[in-house]
């Protein structure tokens, strides 16, 4: 078949929301797309494990401890969820991670930065993963079968990362003048950023069209924001806690709330690689790499070793 | 390195029911491929049972014959029950 029949047919699909899966004809650079979403995901998943692993160990009671153990795992399945759907259009797992640890590969600006307090582990799970939960939920239905998957497997488990996030947000609140500082510190630090998670506005970012257009994307970046604005001012006044915002107000005629304007000069130094902990992010990840080196040399030589036994048996 | 080999992963939900794919994972051998299958994919009691399948052993039918494999099935309404008209007295059939 010509590769304009090909195209068309492929078009036909993605028009009657038929999902591609790995073996059918796909242009190149829906593959290549999909190849740098999927993989930039993954890592964020990855990253994401690390501003919180640090409060583990330090978390308050038991009941948080096990609860925080039990979120970071989870990123730790997201990520591996997302590289196996990624390997399906046809790279190699370790080819991303040296894309992640070389600096080629991105992931979401929102992890470098540093987690200073407890308040923060609810922060980030009210702030963080609900706006994740935003972005991810219309990926459910994205036009790519394995990214679809995963990202209902992924959906299904943040809900409890949310509320787990939220309930430690309430529990300060609801605490000492001091804890409901606490909190009140973590919203003024986590806003910002965590609007910065949904991307460059729609004048700004240049593959949205091309995206809505392959269903790899449902919304615009923009469009998401507002919807995330609108979901979390109300939990903000629930905390009794104020969005760092003066521009944050209800708009009768839009429907909506309106918003002040995004630093977007501070987003694109950090995703440049000057964020506050860029680097310690990057260098984390490499060491786990370089130091699990033997683990992986020596699993892989004991299960050759048994073959060959099996083999000769 | 190498990477460790592909496995695709299929769960049992249930007693009674099918084992269904989830997805793939990396490990050494096969033993490690089902306790990476219990630590990735059934973290929420999602399962009962693991099948572990290297990936290169699975054979694909190629979607491009979609059309000689599937088609002649589609024009044999007489496969299925409704193609038969019974009068209405007898009740379940
Ligand atoms: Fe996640
Ligand atoms: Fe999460």
């Amino acid at each position: 078949m010509d590769i304009k029949s090909l195209e068309d047919r492929f078009n036909e699909k993605i028009d009657e929301d038929v999902r591609i899966e790995p073996k059918d004809w796909m242009p190149d650079n829906y593959r290549k797309t999909l190849i740098r979403q999927i993989s930039q995901h993954a890592h964020s998943e990855i990253v994401g494990m690390l501003p919180e692993a640090n409060w583990i160990s330090r978390a308050p009671t038991l009941r948080r401890k096990a609860a925080a153990l039990a979120k970071v795992q989870d990123e730790a399945g997201h990520g591996l969820y997302l590289y196996s759907a990624c390997e399906t259009l046809g790279v190699e797992r370790d080819q991303l991670l040296q894309d992640l640890h070389s600096g080629k590969a991105k992931y979401s600006s929102i992890f470098n930065y540093p987690t200073l307090t407890w308040a923060d582990m609810g922060a980030i799970g009210w702030l963080v993963d609900g706006a994740a939960i935003m972005n991810q939920v219309p990926l459910c239905r994205a036009s790519y079968g394995p990214y679809a998957r995963a990202m209902v497997r992924v959906c299904k488990e943040e809900s409890f990362h949310q509320r787990q996030g939220f309930e430690i947000m309430l529990t300060l609140c609801k605490g000492s003048e001091e804890q409901k500082k606490m909190a009140q510190d973590a919203l003024n630090r986590w806003w910002w950023p965590s609007l910065m998670m949904f991307g460059p506005t729609d004048e700004a970012s240049t593959h949205t069209e091309q995206s809505m257009r392959w269903g790899i994307k449902r919304f615009t970046n923009d469009e998401l924001r507002q919807k995330f604005v609108d979901a979390t001012k109300p939990q903000a006044d629930l905390l009794g806690i104020t969005i760092p915002d003066k521009d944050l107000k209800w708009n009768e005629e839009r429907g909506h709330y309106d918003f002040g304007e995004i630093n977007w000069e501070e987003f694109f130094n950090v995703i440049k690689g000057n964020g506050p902990c860029n680097k310690q992010r990057v260098d984390a990840r490499k060491s786990a790499y370089d130091n699990g080196a033997w683990v992986r040399e020596a699993a892989a030589a004991h299960a050759e070793k048994k073959s060959k036994k099996q083999a000769a048996a | 390195m190498k990477n460790w080999p592909l496995w695709e992963i299929f769960i049992r939900s249930k007693a009674g029911l099918n084992h269904k794919h989830v997805g793939s994972l990396h490990a050494a051998d096969e033993e490690m491929a089902i306790q990476n299958a219990r630590d990735v994919y059934t973290r929420r009691n999602e399962g009962v049972s693991i099948w572990v399948v290297k990936s290169e052993h699975i054979t694909a039918s190629d979607p491009d014959d979609s059309d000689p494999l599937y088609e002649p099935a589609k024009d044999k309404v007489y496969r299925h029950p409704t193609f038969y008209d019974l009068p209405d007295e007898v009740k379940h059939m």
